[in-house]
């Protein structure tokens, strides 16, 4: 990982129920997927407030994962269809403030696909890395004082 | 005991603040009579000087209002802020960035090329653009430098008190002053308004269903909007639930609905996303086909969730502005 | 010797106005420069934004006078969107935008113009100030003042929701109907109105017209310019703030020009200076020569002098009265003198208060039917109405959601900007000679901004009717000489 190329750092909130459970049997299944990512599990991706997306992006996320159930599949019925519509809009507001598409995905995936986590998972580090770091503007700071660290919300 | 003294002062404004100050009206006078106005640009001789010559933390409490975009906007704002024991953000422009804020969306020089180059009216051949420092004939004449993008007031000074509106309701405003004169002020660092939202104060808080369903969002000139009813079940993108109350919903009165400017709830990490996601789940919408036709009338996300606020939020501006 | 003056208002608007003034080598002054330092870029983050958020998102320019933006921006809006708005719609917008011209007019004279007219130009700088005005006139009247614009305050709030930043406009009408309760206040604030513009005309008569030197010192060379001056009018060519054609006359007084708002992009061109933040308006037929008088130079004025100079009268009774008055005193049409300004806001906020009864008695005022909803696909819009300021020009292009995709903004200020930098090029001019710089500068300044009522948020600086100026002078090494300020510290 020290070759000199970017490493993008991805979070990634992933369901308990289906998207988390396929992380874990891809590890199971040695289905090696890069190891940019980091896991956050949430009970269903309806949980997923959209200020843990932002937070995760000031923080130094190059990028941000959602996985979720099959439609149909949410373990809560609904969590899932909250999440997209949150999803849809959030990544139109993300659009306009030049956040590129590629940053913030959201995927489907059931408990026993594990290999589409790998897939899904070497083909976002891919995407990002070839976008390079995120680069927001810094947000500025009273002179003389230690920088605030933005409040953690993802765990 | 002497009496307390105040100040205070304006950065990027609209006027609507020093507005607001004066429809304090009758009020004004009993404020007048219990502290020391020492500093009020609007209604008193301007004098830095006497600003300079105060002790530091002389001045007991200060009210600043508008953003900050100029070097002198924040020399003023540091200066202010030694001589004043307490500072308060007054406003949204200085609470959270306000509508003028909404420049971080663009790069300054945008904003540059749509005023002298591409406007309707702007015959330029020359390309002309203000100067900082311009060589006329005569000498050089300087004007002040734009900074790159808008910042809220607690972005270039520490501040203790925010009072939020745009501008503020003249209830917080007395609610403030009062609660200096009588030293109860909360926590340093607390928003001056209510910890409840706006729906809790809305007349139209019992015809707002406990689950609201709609198929789409409507924009303001769609409908003919119901007098009586909430705005956000008849599908106006009302941003009443999540925002602070303490203005008594005067938008709503006017049959329109709130665009937020009261500002963050308690709690709040990013006012957007935040606004986003309340307004997101109340839609009846499952599958993506039906969520975008729900979605197409908030063509703006970006602007009507960060309406009041986007230097305050975790996003701060458009990348690479 | 060379120095520089720098005049440094602590204004607002799009920053705050300053004036840099350059000696020639004998001390006398070969350039004043008027400059607006700031820049807000509102036709910038126009863009993006749904044409009809515009009202609201554009009002923030200045919260002094937000009706205006917002009024300006709901014609824009109603033309972007091809709606017709119903009739009650249209009455209740002109009578908000009335009882918002008495407020705006009243705040003006009283508190800015006031401290000069009625407690005097030599008045000791302590007494030029509202608390001055109200020795003068008397605690009765000044509790008056306040509580008449407290009323007309209340009155915006209660159709617009909001009184700094209302919320009532909407392409194709407004957002609420009036109830009965609503129009019998209107009624009883438009009367208070009437009786409170007739009262303020005598008070100037009395105070100013009777005073032989006031009259003098406004018609003084000072303050005396020979442009061009632009107006709205109704089909009489009456004066109308809120909507009719645009009439332009020549300095000789003679109809110059009369054009549909929508038109303004062949009549009206923005000139940009390397020294100065805000665009210079000037007459496209005529072109760009330059800050110069007369008829061969685009330069044109608006706000009261010009409205009146620009129309043949006034539509309602006895402002038309005073309008008579008016021409017959100062000499006949076109008068030049920007002094002259105070006299006609007062008349125009009489104008504005009849009109707010005629309006607030319709029958029609309270109907229902205050909105149609636009069906055809949004594309550009052009809104143009009067602010007390002077002409204010809105114009948006959008695509087919009716999203902003290019905005231009023409505000009161820009369209005098030319003529207000000549006012102060021409002061300072008469009061600095020989490298004497005479104090009397700041009032000078001062009160041909006051004039103007530019929309520099003077009116907010308005309470003790003192725009505070610095003014420093420099020598060639940019070392500080001698300061002067207008608090004279
Ligand atoms: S908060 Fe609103 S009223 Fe106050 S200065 Fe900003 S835009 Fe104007
Ligand atoms: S959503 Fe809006 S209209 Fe409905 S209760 Fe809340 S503030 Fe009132
Ligand atoms: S209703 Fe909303 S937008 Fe209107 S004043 Fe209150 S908080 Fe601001
Ligand atoms: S439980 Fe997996 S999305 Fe709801």
């Amino acid at each position: 990982m020290s070759d000199g190329t970017f490493q993008p750092r991805i979070v990634a909130f992933f369901c308990n129920w289906c998207t988390y459970t396929a992380a874990d049997l891809a590890g199971i299944s040695r289905m090696s997927y890069a190891a940019n990512v980091r896991v956050v599990r949430l009970m269903c991706s309806g949980r997923l407030d959209p200020q843990f997306v932002v937070a995760a992006l000031r923080q130094g996320a190059d990028g941000v994962l959602i996985g979720g159930c099959h439609p149909g599949d949410c373990h809560y019925q609904v969590g899932n269809h909250k999440a997209l519509r949150r999803f849809t809009l959030l990544k139109r507001l993300l659009g306009q403030l030049g956040i590129e598409d590629e940053r913030v995905r959201l995927e489907w995936i059931a408990a026993s696909e594990g290999d589409k986590v790998q897939r899904v998972i070497n083909e976002m580090v891919a995407q990002v890395r070839a976008l390079g770091p995120l680069g927001l503007t810094a947000i500025p700071r009273p002179h003389g004082e230690a920088a605030a660290v933005p409040p953690c919300c993802a765990e | 005991m002497s009496k307390p003294k105040v100040g205070f002062y304006w950065c990027a404004s609209c006027g609507g603040c020093e507005e607001a100050i004066v429809d304090l009206a009758a009020d004004i006078l009993g404020v007048v009579a219990a502290v020391d106005i020492v500093f009020w640009p609007c209604a008193m001789d301007f004098k830095r000087a006497d600003v300079e010559a105060m002790a530091d933390g002389e001045m007991a409490v200060c009210f600043v209002n508008g953003a900050v975009r100029t070097s002198e906007q924040l020399e003023m704002a540091e200066l202010l802020r030694r001589k004043a024991g307490l500072i308060v953000a007054f406003g949204s422009c200085a609470h959270t960035g306000g509508i003028p804020g909404l420049a971080n969306l663009y790069s300054r020089e945008g904003v540059l090329a749509a005023a002298y180059d591409a406007a309707f009216a702007t015959v330029n051949p020359e390309g002309m653009r203000p100067q900082t420092e311009y060589a006329a004939p005569e000498g050089t004449v300087t004007l002040p430098e734009l900074h790159e993008t808008v910042k809220k007031l607690d972005q270039v000074i520490p501040v203790e008190y925010y009072l939020p509106g745009c501008p503020p309701p003249v209830k917080l405003i007395t609610g403030a002053l009062g609660a200096i004169l009588e030293g109860t002020l909360p926590p340093k660092g607390s928003i001056l308004a209510p910890e409840i939202a706006l729906c809790s104060e809305c007349p139209r808080k019992d015809s707002k269903p406990e689950k609201l369903d709609f198929t789409a969002f409507k924009r303001p000139h769609q409908i003919i909007a119901d007098p009586a009813l909430c705005l956000l079940a008849q599908g106006l993108l009302c941003l009443g639930p999540s925002t602070r109350a303490g203005c008594d919903a005067p938008c709503i009165t006017g049959n329109m609905p709130c665009t937020g400017c009261g500002g963050p709830l308690e709690g709040t990490k990013d006012l957007g996303t935040n606004a986003l996601s309340a307004a997101a789940s109340v839609l009846e919408a499952t599958d993506e086909a039906s969520i975008a036709v729900g979605l197409a009338e908030v063509p703006d996300p970006a602007g009507a969730f960060y309406r009041y606020s986007l230097p305050a939020s975790l996003l701060y501006a458009k990348k690479g502005s | 010797m060379s120095s520089k003056v720098t005049i440094d208002p602590i204004t607002r608007l799009e920053g705050h106005g300053k004036v840099d003034i350059f000696l020639d080598d004998s001390g006398n002054v070969e350039r004043a420069y008027f400059q607006i330092p700031e820049l807000r870029g509102f036709e910038k983050f126009a863009e993006g934004r749904p044409a009809e958020d515009m009202p609201q998102i554009t009002s923030r320019i200045c919260g002094v006078c937000p009706t205006a933006h917002h009024m300006a921006a709901t014609k824009a809006v109603d033309a972007l969107y091809h709606v017709d708005p119903p009739a009650a719609a249209k009455k209740v917008r002109e009578l908000i935008y009335s009882t918002f011209f008495v407020e705006d007019h009243a705040l003006h004279f009283f508190f800015l113009g006031g401290p000069d007219f009625v407690v005097g130009p030599h008045a000791p700088k302590a007494e030029r100030n509202i608390l001055g005005v109200l020795g003068k006139v008397g605690l009765e009247v000044g509790t008056e003042v306040i509580g008449l614009r407290k009323q007309m305050r209340d009155l915006i709030s209660r159709a617009g929701g909001k009184v700094a930043h209302p919320v009532f406009g909407l392409p194709g009408g407004v957002a609420k109907a009036l109830s009965a309760d609503d129009q019998a206040a209107f009624i009883a604030g438009a009367k208070h109105a009437v009786e409170f513009g007739l009262f303020s005309l005598q008070l100037f008569r009395d105070l100013v017209l009777k005073n032989e030197e006031y009259v003098a010192w406004i018609t003084s060379d000072t303050y005396t310019h020979q442009t061009y001056y632009m107006g709205m009018v109704d089909g009489d060519n009456k004066v109308n703030f809120y909507d009719g054609q645009l009439r332009v006359v020549a300095p000789d007084g003679r109809e110059y020009l009369r054009f549909a708002p929508a038109d303004y992009q062949r009549h009206v061109a923005e000139h940009v200076e390397p020294w100065s933040y805000i665009k210079f308006c000037y007459l496209k037929g005529i072109g760009w020569k330059g800050f110069a008088d007369g008829a061969e130079s685009g330069v044109y004025a608006v706000a009261p002098l010009a409205r009146l100079n620009a129309a043949d009268g006034m539509a309602t009774p006895r402002a038309q009265e005073a309008y008579e008055e008016y021409f017959q005193t100062l000499g006949g049409k076109p008068v030049h003198h920007t002094l002259a300004n105070h006299w006609a806001r007062l008349i125009e906020m009489l104008y504005a208060a009849e009109r707010m009864v005629e309006l607030a008695e319709d029958p029609e005022l309270i109907s229902p039917d205050v909105r149609a909803i636009p069906t055809a696909t949004p594309d550009e819009g052009i809104g143009v109405v009067e602010a007390p300021r002077g002409t204010l020009f809105h114009h948006y292009q959008s695509d087919a959601q009716g999203v902003v995709t290019r905005a231009n903004l023409i505000v009161a200020t820009q369209n005098n900007a030319a003529r207000i930098a000549m006012s102060v090029d021409k002061s300072a001019r008469g009061l600095i000679k020989a490298g004497e710089v005479n104090d009397g500068i700041l009032n000078m300044v001062e009160m041909a901004f006051r004039a103007y009522d530019p929309c520099h948020g003077c009116a907010t600086h308005a309470l003790p009717g003192q725009m505070p100026i610095k003014i420093s002078i420099y020598d060639q090494r940019h070392e500080l000489v001698r300061e002067i300020r207008r608090d004279g510290v």
